[in-house]
């Protein structure tokens, strides 16, 4: 079975796509039901030039979908690519993994400055 | 060592990890505050770390560096602003510039210890917020991308046999 890799530069517009917390919060909102993107601006205090503008960033790192409907813009959120967000949150687990592990074979070495 | 558990919040970017060691609480609080031992296991093995300072105290400053594989550097600062020996312990935690001083780059990382101690053994859980996701990044990023791709096909490997099953 092949498995799709993230290139660096997926994983670069991903982390740069949501270290917005609007645009994680547009996420959110697309997630939970598909909807225009002058739907969308009525949740944000900013412009809807502005909103339009986060959702063209999110839509580059593929974390949702554009579809033109008639005269509007439908967003839909995209899981199969927050899967993989998550995947990187993961990683810094490991860490913290491998720090344990190293801890522990600290821990088993016998004790100094014991000895008189 | 025993991983008990690990909860990711991807909202609120945080990350606690829990593992309990053999060992007394006094024990486990010395491989945080004596930076020789300290060294040893806060950089992964291909990047290791060297603490120049240590001011294991309310307040006090940490500063380090890690040791790429072609001798790059990647610095770093600690400040604390918790201890209680030995169970609590809290501290931001940044990147340094080539001076070794804050450089303010990506804002800070707030980590939260706390050692329990029963007896023979000693339950250690950290708690790590991150301010973004771009800084996560930048921190995985520091010779720590091995260590990602392999956790990333391991759980690749993981989905893969779920889908065969």
């Amino acid at each position: 079975m092949v498995v799709h890799e993230l290139s660096e530069l997926e994983i670069d517009r991903i982390f740069q796509a949501l270290a917005d917390a609007t645009r994680r919060d547009i996420i959110k909102q697309a997630m939970r039901r598909e909807q225009s993107v002058s739907e969308l601006a009525k949740h944000y205090r900013m412009s809807f030039a502005a909103v339009q503008k986060h959702v063209a960033v999110l839509e580059k790192a593929s974390l949702i979908t554009k579809e033109k409907r008639g005269r509007e813009q439908i967003v839909h959120g995209n899981p199969e690519m927050l899967h993989r967000a998550a995947q990187l949150l993961d990683a810094y687990e490991d860490i913290w993994r491998q720090r344990a592990n190293r801890i522990g074979e600290i821990l088993l070495e016998p004790r100094k400055g014991t000895e008189s | 060592m025993t991983v008990i558990s690990t909860h990711k919040d991807t909202e609120n970017l945080t990350l606690t990890f829990v593992a309990e060691f053999a060992a007394d609480v006094e024990r486990v609080w010395q491989v945080w505050e004596d930076p020789r031992q300290l060294e040893r296991w806060w950089g992964p093995p291909t990047w290791p770390a060297t603490f120049v300072r240590h001011d294991f105290v309310e307040g006090g400053e940490s500063r380090y560096y890690m040791t790429g594989p072609e001798g790059e550097k990647a610095r770093g600062w600690w400040k604390t602003t918790a201890v209680q020996a030995p169970n609590t312990l809290e501290f931001d935690d940044g990147f340094a510039g080539e001076d070794g001083e804050p450089s303010g780059f990506l804002g800070t990382t707030h980590c939260v210890v706390k050692l329990e101690g029963t007896g023979a053994t000693t339950r250690m859980t950290t708690r790590s917020s991150f301010e973004s996701l771009e800084q996560l990044e930048e921190m995985l990023k520091m010779g720590m991308e091995e260590g990602m791709r392999e956790a990333m096909g391991q759980i690749d490997g993981l989905l893969a046999l779920e889908a065969n099953a």
